[in-house]
């Protein structure tokens, strides 16, 4: 279940053939309910779950609802259940399968259903929306910012974040508890005010509302975001771990944030000449 | 902004608002009477029409403008094609080189589109691409740092100095992700997932509006509006091998062609060298130039290099005519001559292509392409860790340790819309196009990195000059009520439609005919013969277009969006088809094989492709002249 811990060489015993039928079982309808419909095709080498979807749309349902862009793992708009585990249909290869078992997809469960596998993830836009905007401090004299790339990877990897959701969707905190909603930004926001908060220009503090409308305080470290994660961020080491800290600190003490910000900004000012 | 809900008979009557009590609710489930859907209608200034790298920035500049705006796309947000960009942004800053300036960049663009582009935009674009980037930084991007803290960048095909801004090799997630974020922080209204079927014209034949549809529940939308601008991106789908995603249908230009839009270059598509081509499901998909920027080499079966064999005389003189010459290129482009894995595109392209039809190709039909064998596997991660994650998941291979595969696929769309290059107006008044649906910036072929700078600075200015539009236009757009009714009823036709009927076609069926045809007859090499025989076909997959009928109704019905979408890719194709056929020589993306030259005079002209009424016009038309000084530029070479 962990995805971090694949091995090469599991990857590698993908290239096995695979041959003759499979069968996918696709969780159909709409707000009003629906049921598991089975799709039985031909097996071709080296196909993700979402070709042989693909496959069932242009061969026996052309109206089987569901969001793809990149088939590539870029954009993030694939994310289903596959045998109940959160996981892009785009990146996840048929061979990963034992044969003659049917495979299993349902839309993520945390959102709506809008029609068969697509969900109203409209919850993570209006997040975003309360989500202040990047405020950069004074440029250098010469019209540029400077930054070392030592203190910009932690936040790099915040910002591989290909906004798929799955994090959000297999939070408990919202996954069972649709009147958590209103009080809580999810994971793949946590990264996100992780990404501001380290990042060495930003001079706007978001603590206060990360802890009084954003609702850190209610995730308690399960992890559950970070092994799902098809981007492999780490969510919680990384991101909400030192965020709760900031939070815990700033509480405290309101100087402590400032603080940190200008400790850090010598930092950077020391590597980079 | 004011909304009303209205059904096509309704609009008949004086004002859109009297309607409003009389709403409907869209029947849900089997079929019924589609025309009598009733819709909505939005009051906007501008419609922007796309959210990829250049939607987002003219939507931002135009909401600065102060005018009311709306964007559309045909996905969520923070999805478009632009969030697949790998290699980089191409600017001058010349944090790497300091040599390097806008006059190169100017000069390396208009080479690598072997001169056919428009002058004035390549000009714009290189003087302007380093403000571009570097206000992407002021918004929160971050990209690679070099020692001394700058941004740094990275060697491309055709680019004379080290050029491409980049974040390893998700620049366009960076790019995406900070104007995006900047746009919902100005508060600009979204309409994700919803798709433009027609633009609508006032009695001068001026925008005045659009006819859209939400793909969740199916239903129409009307935007008034008082200028549109598309930012559609291009249209790789129609070919069975593609790096693009299913968004690029050609949809922005073929709205344009059915506005009356002149429409240039259309013959110009870029086939990038290097898709993966193994295994059948990921073929196509994109192995980003960096890899060759970053250290890594093509080869052949029988493990030689064989790019040293297809330098062109244009580019002999600055390319090295030695492995040894070409691998101390990497550490000093001062002493040492660029390799030739690096040349332009569609050079490389072409010479895979030769190379595979030759019998020295791959297992599966492409070449090699090798950085494990000289660069370390921590190096290749660090540069390189989404191609590294691509090919171990979807391919089962370990970059680090082998040779990938690779062979050319079908990329970016040169041609488009023609604009004026300040204000990116095309010639439809009120209509502006920036991005890939526009065309002439990028001549015959695409230097890599040349199109994220091109959204930022195209899409700047063509949100500002349709926000200028909008502050001067006179009075309130009427779009012709009749018309909406017509494009309604057009739309909703595959839905009427008995699906299991004998002469039924399948959306999916007609779509993969349309992808061999392209792919097979009007490919990366063309000729007359097939070129005609494509336009014969094209015409029966039109005739078939008729006879779609889709399963299901019309909420979220992938099979019905793309009946619709079916539409533009046959319009485009066909388009693209003309223009192959009239341009009688090979240049940049172009290949004939039965004109194999480039031809001074055709050099000098665009291909002008119009609709008129059901026909298309195609004119050669001169391109315009590049004043002396900038002349200048290619004479003093070394
Ligand atoms: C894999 C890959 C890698 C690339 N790497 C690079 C690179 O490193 N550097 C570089 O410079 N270039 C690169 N390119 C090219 C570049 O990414 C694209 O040319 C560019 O992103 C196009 O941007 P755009 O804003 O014009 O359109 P897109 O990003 O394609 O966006 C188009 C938008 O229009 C919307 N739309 C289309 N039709 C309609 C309609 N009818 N109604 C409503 N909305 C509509 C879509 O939903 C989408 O939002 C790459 C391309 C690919 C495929
Ligand atoms: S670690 Fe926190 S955010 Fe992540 S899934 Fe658990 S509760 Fe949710
Ligand atoms: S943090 Fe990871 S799991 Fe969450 S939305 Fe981003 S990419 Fe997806
Ligand atoms: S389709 Fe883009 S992530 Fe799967």
């Amino acid at each position: 279940m962990n995805q971090n811990d694949r091995q090469p060489a599991e990857t590698q015993d993908k290239n096995g053939p695979a041959t003759g039928k499979v069968t996918l079982r696709i969780w159909r309808g709409d707000e009003n309910g629906g049921e598991f419909k089975d799709y039985t095709l031909d097996a071709q080498e080296g196909e993700v779950v979402l070709d042989v979807v693909h496959r069932v749309q242009s061969e026996h349902a052309g109206d089987l609802s569901v969001r793809w862009n990149c088939k590539a793992g870029k954009c993030g708009s694939c994310s289903a259940e596959i045998n109940g585990v959160p996981k892009l249909m785009c990146m996840t290869r048929m061979s990963d399968f034992s044969s003659g078992e049917p495979i299993t997809i349902t839309p993520m469960r945390t959102f709506p259903i809008i029609r068969d596998l697509v969900t109203d993830v409209s919850f993570n836009y209006e997040i975003a929306k309360k989500v202040p905007p990047f405020t950069p401090g004074p440029k250098e004299p010469d019209g540029t910012y400077r930054m070392a790339q030592r203190d910009i990877d932690r936040i790099q990897e915040f910002h591989k974040c290909i906004e798929c959701f799955l994090c959000q969707n297999v939070c408990h905190v919202i996954r069972d508890h649709e009147e958590n909603k209103a009080n809580y930004a999810g994971p793949r926001f946590f990264v996100r005010f992780a990404a501001l908060e380290m990042h060495p220009l930003n001079t706007n503090n978001s603590l206060g509302l990360l802890k009084e409308e954003m609702g850190i305080g209610y995730c308690n470290i399960t992890k559950c975001c970070t092994e799902v994660c098809p981007e492999q961020i780490h969510i919680t080491d990384n991101a909400i771990i030192p965020l709760k800290e900031r939070v815990v600190t700033a509480n405290y003490d309101p100087l402590a944030w400032l603080v940190t910000k200008i400790r850090r900004k010598t930092g950077r000012n020391t590597s980079s000449t | 902004m004011t909304d009303t809900t209205s059904t096509p008979e309704h609009l008949t009557s004086p004002t859109l608002e009297e309607s409003a009590a009389t709403e409907q609710k869209p029947a849900k489930g089997p079929k019924m009477s589609h025309t009598d859907l009733p819709f909505v209608t939005h009051n906007f200034d501008v419609l922007v029409i796309g959210a990829g790298g250049a939607g987002l920035r003219a939507a931002i500049e135009a909401k600065l403008q102060g005018v009311s705006i709306a964007l559309l796309s045909k996905s969520l947000l923070g999805k478009a094609h632009t969030v697949m960009a790998e290699g980089g942004i191409a600017a001058s800053l010349g944090n790497v080189s300091d040599q390097d300036n806008w006059q190169v960049h100017f000069r390396d663009t208009m080479r690598g589109g072997k001169m056919l582009n428009n002058w004035k935009m390549a000009q714009l674009h290189a003087q302007e691409a380093p403000d571009r980037v570097l206000e992407l930084e002021e918004w929160g991007a971050l990209f690679d740092r070099t020692a001394d803290g700058r941004i740094l960048q990275r060697d491309f095909g055709g680019h004379r100095y080290a050029r491409l801004a980049h974040v390893g090799d998700r620049t366009g997630l960076e790019m995406i992700r900070t104007l995006q974020q900047k746009a919902v922080s100005l508060g600009i209204e979204v309409f994700a997932e919803t798709i433009v079927v027609k633009l609508l014209l006032d009695s001068n034949r001026a925008i005045c509006g659009a006819v859209a549809y939400e793909r969740s529940v199916g239903d129409f939308i009307v935007f008034t509006a008082k200028s549109i601008l598309l930012a559609t991106g291009g249209i790789g789908r129609s070919w069975q091998i593609t790096s693009n995603s299913w968004e690029s249908t050609g949809g922005g230009h073929a709205l344009a062609l059915w506005a009356g839009a002149d429409m240039i270059d259309m013959e110009c598509v870029q086939f990038h060298p290097t898709g993966m081509v193994w295994p059948p499901s990921v073929r196509g998909l994109l192995v980003t130039e960096g890899v060759r920027g970053d250290g890594g080499i093509l080869k052949n079966s029988l493990g030689k290099r064989f790019m040293f064999d297809y330098i062109p005389p244009m580019f002999a003189s600055e390319t090295a005519d030695s492995e040894e010459e070409a691998d101390r290129w990497y550490t000093d482009h001062a002493k040492a001559r660029r390799t030739p894995d690096l040349l332009p595109r569609d050079e490389v392209a072409r010479a895979i292509n030769t190379e595979v039809k030759s019998g020295r190709g791959s297992p599966h039909g492409g070449v090699f392409l090798d950085i494990a064998s000289r660069r370390s596997p921590e190096y290749i991660k660090r540069r390189l860790p989404s191609m590294y994650h691509q090919f171990k998941e979807l391919a089962g291979v370990d970059i680090t340790k082998d040779p990938m595969e690779v062979g050319p696929t079908c990329h970016y769309m040169m041609g488009g819309v023609r604009v004026d290059a300040d204000t990116a107006a095309s010639s439809v008044p009120g209509l502006y196009a920036a991005g890939e649906v526009a065309g002439g910036m990028h001549g015959a072929n695409r230097l890599g990195g040349n199109s994220l700078s091109d959204l930022v600075v195209f899409g700047r200015r063509a949100g500002l000059h349709a926000a200028e539009y909008a502050k001067s236009y006179q009075g309130d757009p009427k779009p012709d009520p009749g018309e909406i009714a017509k494009a309604i009823a057009e739309c909703t036709k595959p839905l009427s439609k008995d699906h299991t009927a004998e002469n039924a076609e399948n959306p999916y069926k007609l779509q993969d005919d349309l992808r061999k045809t392209m792919q097979s007859l009007v490919g990366i090499i063309r000729t007359e013969h097939e070129l005609t025989q494509a336009l014969e076909e094209i015409e029966k997959l039109k005739e078939r277009l008729d006879n779609i009928a889709v399963q299901g109704d019309k909420r979220y019905n992938p099979g019905w969006h793309l009946a619709l979408d079916l539409r533009s890719m046959l319009a485009v194709c066909q388009c693209v088809t003309l223009g192959a056929l009239n341009r009688k020589e090979s240049r940049g993306g172009h290949t004939r094989d039965d004109y194999p030259t480039l031809d001074d005079e055709l050099g000098k002209i665009n291909f002008v492709i119009r609709q008129k009424g059901t026909e298309l016009e195609i004119t050669p038309e001169p391109k315009p002249q590049m004043p002396p000084e900038l002349q200048k530029l290619f004479e003093e070479q070394h």
